[in-house]
């Protein structure tokens, strides 16, 4: 086998071993987990639950809570996404075992990708549970809903978010202890500015110009255009989608290099908790 | 154990046997920390954690660093392990250099801290699998090598599929050093591998290391506060002091120099302070981890 082989294999075998660890730690804090998705659901019903109140006729009383309901489940699912990547620095600085993560010959960039690839898997399960079980509770009906064409654009979506999601992971690096927190500020601001409850038009321009780069707001877009009224797959929604995952991952892992370059300078990777 | 190397890295095109496991030279490394003592909004001040330290070890010998906390062994090892980056002074593992060529240097190295640190809530050999990945073991081979690197460190194999938080610190830092030598690294860093172990288990650990430097071409830098321990253990042992290597030369040759009998009058000889004295780790925590 040719080096350049070997090292192929041995990072695919090290990005595995990302993915796995996450479905053992899944697995140990199940109960967690399901407490976690009853609180989502919970949460989400209290948003879709607004269409009720608005009085309106009855199928405008569906399109409403079809809409608000795709906001709260992307909203949740880039919460997942947002969590993994910005807790990757942070779970293994608790749990002490991030020097022994950094030492070890595994790519930066695989080991990020890695943490992603687990973090879109796990997204992905949950926002389909949530869809449908708040779907089913409130008696939402999406009879042309083209559920392919959704999947698909959250599916390519999923890439721009990683690459968002590595920059932000590089935060609890440099600051251990407030770091995770500002990565949740990141994920607050992006769904803000895409639209997440309502059209990107009624913000201030400003924010529609910042709409503009956000990869949430092509698929806020997009998914509800197949849900609600069947769409297909819009080139529209998923050229940006690329582009911002092609730039957004190179430049977060440069950033992250720099963040990891500065916490080796400065002696931050050390445990703490 | 050998077997598992040549299944996971081509050490061949990494190491020269010409070359020494360890070269240092005038390597420095400066932390900046605030003094408790002058308050919350104290400013930081520049704490030499190594002085120009300067040192070389052969391939296949074992090297004990003796000092107290805080005296910057644990950076030693953080720097040759590619953790931390140096403020100046040149660090080679095997020939390669620690800041130019660290990628190349991790397939080398593995390292047991003081701390044993793993996912709480994963067992023993999941823990172990985890790491292994990372090295390129597959699943097929981290069936073998977990269960067979755990029986040699003397792990009971009832309780492989348990939580690591169940177990005791002797049993974790056992998995820490299986951890370590299951990658078969050709250069082992110990920082403080015992500190903390019952005695028992003490013995074990130190048996075990005995084992791995006889049946396995591995060179070790042993850091510790335990002189017995670096006295048995190691071919060579050195005393880093506030940063500063005084000397590393074979036991004998060092009791010779101070004229004394054992390593705590050569500690006292050459430092003019007892060793026990030294300041708490306490103070090392205080770095800008916490700022």
């Amino acid at each position: 086998m040719s080096e350049f082989a070997l090292e192929t294999r041995n990072q695919l075998v090290g990005l595995f071993g990302i993915v796995e660890r996450n479905v053992y730690l899944t697995k140990r804090y199940f109960l967690w987990d399901l407490a976690f998705m009853v609180w989502t659901i919970a949460n989400t019903l209290t948003i879709v639950f607004i269409a009720r109140a608005a009085n309106l006729a009855p199928a405008r009383e569906n399109t409403l809570a079809t809409i608000l309901l795709v906001g709260a489940v992307i909203w949740a699912f880039l919460g997942i996404i947002f969590e993994f990547m910005t807790e990757t620095v942070a779970w293994e600085r608790w749990e002490g075992t991030i020097e022994y993560t950094f030492m070890a010959p595994l790519s930066r960039l695989v080991h990020l990708f890695g943490q992603g690839a687990f973090a879109v898997l796990y997204g992905l399960i949950r926002a389909t549970i949530l869809f449908f079980a708040v779907a089913a509770f409130i008696g939402i009906h999406a009879p042309a809903a083209n559920y392919g064409a959704a999947f698909a654009l959250l599916a390519i979506a999923s890439l721009s978010f990683i690459g968002v999601g590595i920059m932000t992971s590089v935060l609890p690096l440099i600051s251990p202890e407030k770091g995770a927190q500002l990565g949740f500020v990141c994920q607050g601001v992006m769904l803000v500015v895409s639209g997440v409850y309502y059209p990107v038009k009624v913000m201030p321009e400003w924010m529609q110009w910042i709409a503009k780069i956000s990869p949430a707001t092509y698929v806020l877009r997009g998914d509800r255009a197949s849900i609600v009224y069947g769409y297909g797959l819009a080139w529209a929604d998923v050229w940006p989608l690329l582009i911002i995952a092609v730039l957004a991952t190179p430049l977060g892992l440069a950033v992250f290099r720099v963040g990891e370059r500065h916490a080796k300078k400065h002696g931050k990777l050390k445990r703490s908790g | 154990m050998s077997s598992l190397a040549a299944s996971t890295t081509d050490f061949a095109s990494c190491l020269d046997r010409q070359v020494p496991a360890v070269e240092v030279r005038d390597l420095r490394k400066t932390f900046n920390r605030k003094d408790r003592k002058a308050g919350r909004f104290a400013r930081k001040r520049a704490w030499p954690a190594l002085a120009d330290v300067t040192c070389t070890i052969a391939r296949g010998e074992c090297v004990a660093i003796l000092g107290q906390n805080g005296s910057g062994k644990s950076t030693l090892v953080r720097l040759l392990s590619t953790l931390l980056i140096g403020d100046g002074g040149e660090a080679r593992v095997f020939g390669h250099d620690v800041n130019r060529e660290a990628s190349t240097i991790r397939r080398l190295v593995n390292r047991v801290s003081v701390e044993a640190s793993f996912f709480k809530k994963m067992s023993a050999a999941e823990n172990l699998s985890y790491a292994a990945r990372f090295y390129g073991m597959t699943p097929r081979q981290t069936r073998v090598a977990v269960p067979e690197i755990l029986a040699k460190v003397g792990f009971p194999p009832e309780r492989r599929g348990e939580s690591m938080e169940h177990l005791s610190r002797g049993m974790q830092q056992k998995v820490a050093l299986a951890r370590a030598l299951l990658t078969s690294p050709a250069l082992l860093l110990l920082d403080e591998p015992t500190t903390g172990l019952d005695p028992r288990s003490k013995l074990e650990v130190q048996e075990f290391i005995r084992e791995v430097r006889a049946e396995h071409d591995a060179t070790i830098l042993l850091c510790t506060h335990d002189m017995g321990e670096a006295e048995t253990l190691a071919d060579r042992v050195g005393i880093l002091d506030r940063g500063r290597l005084l000397f590393l030369e074979p036991v004998a040759d060092v009791k010779r120099r101070f004229g004394v009998q054992t390593l705590e009058q050569a500690f006292l000889a050459a430092t003019g302070r007892e060793f026990e004295n030294e300041q708490s780790d306490e103070d090392d925590e205080y770095r800008e981890v916490f700022a």
